[in-house]
């Protein structure tokens, strides 16, 4: 999962600049300097057979699915749900009705409250999540305990950047009656111990929700490895479209779930007495869906998994590796978020620079960071900061973009010092 | 000089590091809350006066280098002025900075380099903003987000949103 760069060295069998071919946003100048991408924890850009299948799919096989009898129908339909089947087997799914196609985490996150716990839970119960939650993961939730009466806790951060695991066994309890927590640190990087947070959690019976926005184009996810009863993530992320995402569950645990949206689709019989609901996965897909973003996304894991995907995080460990030393260089410059187990993403904060200016000097020189709180609102106020510039590596990266960004960063220092 | 050199020009480095007028005013002052959500610049902008003419005005916050500079002229800016002429200039700077009027700015001419960084505009205009709701009596935090704030017919003599000096 995280290789080390020893292991790159031993591998040593990526062609990044290929790989860099089979993306064509890479290659562009902004504001007279070759574009050096580092935001793709906001948002991955796309390979070319992506943006193709996208573009084939609406040239020659579009019509609405599960529908018609006609041959268009039919051939949406199976793209349709073959991309369902593509992503059962990237997380290692049971089965492939336990994947729900949601518009992307969030969603799959509000999926889950409303449906799963919203019924479930009242005064006195509580449900765990922890103080590197991204806000998708904090505000549904409290949208809950508003609702129902339950209260939402967190478990600290170390200095870190870490699960202070010891205060999050602490927290668990009888009144623990679900646990949400990040697989990745969009903030920070750092690689949650999910599958012990399962055992503990679920020694508790408290099921556990896992938002792998960040974790999905990093590492191999395997849901019944992890044990998780929840797994959440983005197409956009992990080099697919935008406005598609996956929320896979235990079939336990969604068959027991009541529909969340009405409409066509998730229905097996409607009448004004009542309707009653289709089976799984459809009792949660209301309305016509994002086919071609499922078309789309089930591009981008192909694509993914023709990778050497060792090799891939071994690039992605190297990249990250050598920006955490580049980037130590600099007198004044704090990295946030040091924990040993970490994606290829570096926030920083400078003692006399804003993030915010950080961002605008780079882009001056073509290198796109991410500056702001990264809906991370409640951890950069536990490390009282209000904004981070943070680069995110991909596997197009490459070490001399990071040169350029240290280079870039190095300009602004002589403009501010 | 380069657009970069433009917008962080010495005036603007030197009034984000040594900001005019960077402490708290106690009540009865006027005071509001700026927030640009995109960069988590957070402002509070008080002034005090009789009622139609400023004769000071302060800050406090945490922000990047535009919108503490931005801030600190304005505190600079305003001092002295009636509040209609106040508010008059906050207009024209915000027009100057989209490209819609002629600079005639003073001082806040320096500001006019984010012209050509239009995510930059509101951390210009945080506390412009910030000045109008505290003027108007607003009770909510301005957010750059947001239109500007319309002007009521409330005058900020009237409405009793003091703050308090442990607020
Ligand atoms: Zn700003």
């Amino acid at each position: 999962m995280s290789a080390t760069p020893e292991q790159f060295a031993a591998t040593g069998t990526l062609d990044v600049e290929a790989l860099r071919a089979e993306f064509p946003a890479l290659h562009q100048e902004i504001n007279g300097h070759p574009l050096i991408y580092l935001d793709s924890a906001a948002s991955a850009q796309r390979p070319a057979v992506v943006i193709d299948a996208i573009a084939d799919y609406y040239r020659h096989d579009h019509a609405n699915v599960h529908r018609g009898v006609h041959t268009l129908s039919d051939r949406a339909t199976r793209a349709f749900e073959a991309a369902r089947e593509r992503v059962a087997g990237f997380i290692n799914a049971a089965a492939t009705h336990e994947v729900i196609w949601t518009r992307g985490t969030t969603e799959a996150i509000n999926l889950v409250a409303q449906s799963h716990l919203r019924p479930r839970i009242g005064p006195g119960d509580e449900i765990l999540v922890t103080w590197m939650e991204h806000h998708s993961n904090i505000v549904p939730w409290q949208l809950v305990c508003e609702q129902t009466g339950a209260r939402l806790v967190a478990a600290p951060v170390t200095d870190a950047g870490e699960i202070d695991m010891a205060a999050f066994e602490r927290l668990l309890g009888p009144q623990t009656r679900l646990v949400a927590v990040n697989h990745v640190s969009n903030a920070l990087g750092t690689i949650n111990p999910v599958a012990r947070i399962v055992e503990l959690a679920h020694a508790h019976d408290a099921p556990v929700l896992v938002d792998g926005a960040q974790a999905a184009p990093h590492l191999q996810v395997d849901v019944q490895a992890l044990g998780c009863d929840f797994y959440a993530f983005s197409g956009h992320k992990v080099f697919g479209p935008t406005g598609i995402g996956v929320l896979w569950g235990r079939e336990t645990l969604l068959d027991a779930m009541p529909p969340w949206h009405g409409g066509g689709e998730m229905i097996r019989e409607v009448s004004f007495d009542g309707s009653t609901w289709n089976e799984l996965p459809f009792k949660f897909e209301a309305g016509t869906p994002h086919i071609a973003g499922a078309v789309g996304l089930a591009a981008a894991l192909e694509w993914l998994e023709h990778q050497d995907r060792t090799a891939l995080a071994a690039h992605e460990a190297d990249l990250l590796a050598h920006a955490t030393h580049t980037l130590s260089e600099f007198e004044g410059l704090r990295i946030v978020g040091t924990a040993p187990h970490k994606a290829s993403v570096v926030s920083f904060v400078f003692n006399d620079i804003h993030a915010h200016d950080i961002g605008t000097i780079l882009d001056h020189e073509g290198v796109a960071i991410r500056t702001g709180h990264h809906c991370t609102m409640p951890l950069l106020r536990h490390y009282g900061l209000a904004a981070t510039a943070r680069a995110s590596f991909s596997v197009y990266n490459t070490r001399a973009e990071i040169d350029r960004l240290a280079a870039a960063l190095a300009k602004a220092l002589t403009l501010f010092r | 000089m380069d657009r970069l050199q433009q917008l962080y020009r010495e005036v603007i480095l030197e009034h984000s590091r040594r900001p005019r007028n960077f402490r708290r005013l106690h009540a009865p002052a006027r005071c509001a809350d700026g927030i640009n959500q995109l960069c988590g610049d957070r402002l509070r902008l008080c002034v005090n006066g009789d009622g139609a003419r400023i004769d000071e005005a302060a800050f406090e916050g945490a922000g990047c280098a535009i919108s503490i500079a931005s801030a600190s002229l304005l505190t600079e800016a305003v001092a002295g002025r009636t509040c209609d002429d106040a508010l008059a200039l906050a207009d024209r700077l915000e027009q100057a900075l989209s490209g819609t009027a002629p600079e005639d700015l003073g001082a806040l001419e320096a500001l006019c380099g984010v012209r050509a960084f239009p995510t930059r505009i509101r951390c210009a205009t945080l506390a412009w903003r910030a000045l109008r709701a505290a003027l108007h009596g607003e009770t909510r935090p301005v957010s750059t987000e947001r239109a500007p704030n319309t002007p009521d017919t409330r005058t900020w003599t009237k409405t009793s949103h003091d703050v308090r000096p442990d607020q």
